[in-house]
């Protein structure tokens, strides 16, 4: 089959790999019929999760046909059209009673901080992901959903991860009617917590990024004002005035290729002695009311980093992050895209053959041709 | 020492302030009885270990399920090994990752030219994109580079010519 192979640091090529197998009589074969590139990708793509390995194929955001199903699987059958969440999760375990699906303590054994996560490398548990022809999907009985007659594909495929991630920043944000939102952040995952800040309760919404179409597009789509931080001598200074208190949370959708701090990037992103650049999560540990709450999605690797922990104590505030728990939050959200209350489609902006996935990484990386979020397309779904 | 049971009904007030709104973990909606979160669960069945998976030190046995990608090999895959040796609460699992990734991408093009293939670095990178979208950034990097290395082989073109001169005797047969 076709598959994106990893080969190093902005390097990723199609090849041919074995068509994965059954391995587990909870697994099901799934062949794919869409597959995102996510901002996550980028940390890999840019060298910063450690134990990435080359050969590894990326991509946890996808939907599929079933193909085949092990002896253990009953929930769904072969030639289901399926959205499958980004976590992978057994649904036993304490972590998972506790819906905590992306915590998940039966599907990574070289990590226990994490859950097993689709192609994010070994760290995130080793799996071949979905960019590319066909997934092997451990506990098919778990997390897969069948897509709703209804749906449209593309919003499914961003049911996986998007939505899900950026609706969980604002729940973990404790919003309440009234309060002042900032969000760090105006990739897909920024937008859509801008987003569904408004969904619970804010009053006022405010997006900062560098890339001012993406900034054009959240001013329209969230709605949000927004500010461009290069254009701003001191974000944090800017972001106090205009709240007057400071914002009662902050969102950081930003993660570890954070820009903004020349420090950061050499410490985070070029050195790999922090997790990542951590700019924009100090950014919000600095713009948050005292006794504000901040909501952490950005994704940043497992090695310490440097943020203003004394200001965290010393301004009482409380700090709130996951990665996203998809399979807890599929039904509120499945209503909402019913409802019109959510539209994720609209951020697609890209769709390239699957055979294309350098270039869509490079577009997608360099922020070219007023990219927000690329879709792949494998040869099979595109007749 | 570890308490035991009776430990707690010995303090005065115990549970007197228990409230359970006080709860900052709240978009964990099942948020299990302490007991029972940790009294263990029915394991799945194990995934057969068929090829070499590391394991944090932390999981006394491997998880039900794993990935199969990629498994560690060659001088990447030692360093690897090492690392997990080390907890995920240290220093010496992480940097020596980091390490071995870096030392992989070499493996990486040696097994392509191996296998009869060189890698077209200038496609991998997405290269058509950046000429398509981005053709000022991909002709300003790629000048940048080129006068670097023209800097770096005239440094060192003046550096070797200078050791040759000194070192150069006149039996030297290879000249400088
Ligand atoms: N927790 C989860 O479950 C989960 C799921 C998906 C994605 N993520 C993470 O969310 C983050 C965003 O994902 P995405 O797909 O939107 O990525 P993206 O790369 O498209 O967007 C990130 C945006 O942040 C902007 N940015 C850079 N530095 C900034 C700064 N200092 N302040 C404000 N903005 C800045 C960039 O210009 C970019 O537009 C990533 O870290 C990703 O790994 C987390
Ligand atoms: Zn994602
Ligand atoms: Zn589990």
């Amino acid at each position: 089959m076709l598959a994106m192979n990893y080969r190093g640091p902005h390097r990723v090529r199609i090849d041919r790999k074995p068509t994965p197998e059954i391995l587990h009589p909870e697994d099901a074969i799934v062949r794919v019929t869409r597959s995102c590139i996510c901002g996550s990708d980028l940390h890999l793509y840019n060298g910063l999760v450690p134990d990435t390995r080359v050969g590894m194929t990326f991509g946890h955001e996808f939907t599929g046909v079933v193909e085949e199903v092990g002896a253990g699987v009953h929930t769904i059958k072969r030639g289901d059209h399926v959205l499958v969440p980004f976590n992978i999760a057994c649904g036993r375990c304490a972590f998972c009673r506790e819906e905590l699906y992306g915590n998940c303590h039966e599907s990574n054994p070289q990590a226990t901080a994490v859950g097993g996560i689709f192609g994010y490398s070994h760290t995130a548990g080793g799996y071949d992901g979905g960019q590319a022809e066909y997934v092997r999907v451990p506990y098919a009985d778990v997390g897969p959903t069948v897509i709703p007659d209804w749906m449209d594909l593309d919003d499914a495929v961003l049911l996986t991860d998007v939505v899900p991630t950026g609706y969980q920043a604002a729940e973990m944000g404790g919003i309440q009617p009234g309060d002042t939102v900032v969000v760090f952040g105006a990739g897909p995952v920024g937008i859509m917590a801008a987003r569904c800040a408004w969904l619970f309760g804010a009053a006022r919404v405010i997006v900062i990024d560098r890339e001012e179409y993406r900034l054009a597009f959240a001013a329209q789509y969230c709605p949000a004002e927004t500010y461009n931080f290069e254009s701003l001598k001191d974000p944090v200074v800017f972001l106090k005035q205009t709240t007057v208190i400071g914002a009662d949370v902050c969102i950081d959708a930003v993660g570890a290729d954070a820009a903004g701090s020349r420090m950061q990037t050499i410490l985070g992103r070029k050195l790999l002695l922090e997790g990542g650049a951590v700019t924009a999560l100090h950014w919000a540990i600095n713009s948050v009311k005292k006794g504000g709450i901040v909501s952490i999605v950005g994704v940043y690797g497992p090695i310490g980093a440097l943020v203003p922990i004394g200001n965290v104590v010393n301004k009482g505030i409380t700090i709130r992050a996951n990665q996203a728990s998809v399979k807890r939050l599929l039904p509120r959200l499945i209503e909402h895209v019913q409802n019109g209350v959510l539209n994720p489609k609209a951020l697609i902006t890209h769709r390239i053959p699957l055979e294309h996935v350098s270039d869509a990484y490079r577009i997608f990386s360099s922020k070219l041709d007023e990219c927000i979020k690329p879709v792949l397309v494998p040869p099979s779904a595109r007749s | 020492m570890q308490n035991t049971e009776d430990t707690g009904t010995r303090v005065n007030g115990r549970g007197v302030d228990a409230d359970p709104k006080n709860d900052p973990t709240y978009p964990i909606r099942h948020r299990l009885p302490a007991e029972e979160a940790r009294s263990g669960w029915v394991r799945p069945a194990q995934q057969a270990v068929d090829v070499e998976v590391l394991r944090s030190i932390e999981y006394p046995e491997m998880t039900a399920v794993f990935g199969t990608s990629t498994p560690p090999a060659g001088l990447s895959g030692m360093i690897r090994r090492a690392a997990f040796a080390y907890s995920e609460s240290s220093y010496l699992h992480w940097l020596p990752l980091v390490l071995a990734d870096r030392i992989n991408v070499v493996e990486g093009i040696l097994d392509d030219l191996r296998r009869g293939r060189l890698p077209n670095g200038f496609a991998e990178a997405g290269g058509k994109a950046q000429w398509r979208y981005n053709r000022r950034r991909l002709i300003g990097g790629t000048l940048v580079r080129a006068a670097l290395a023209a800097v770096l082989i005239a440094y060192v073109r003046g550096r070797v010519k200078g050791n040759c001169a000194a070192d150069s005797q006149p039996n030297d047969q290879d000249g400088g």
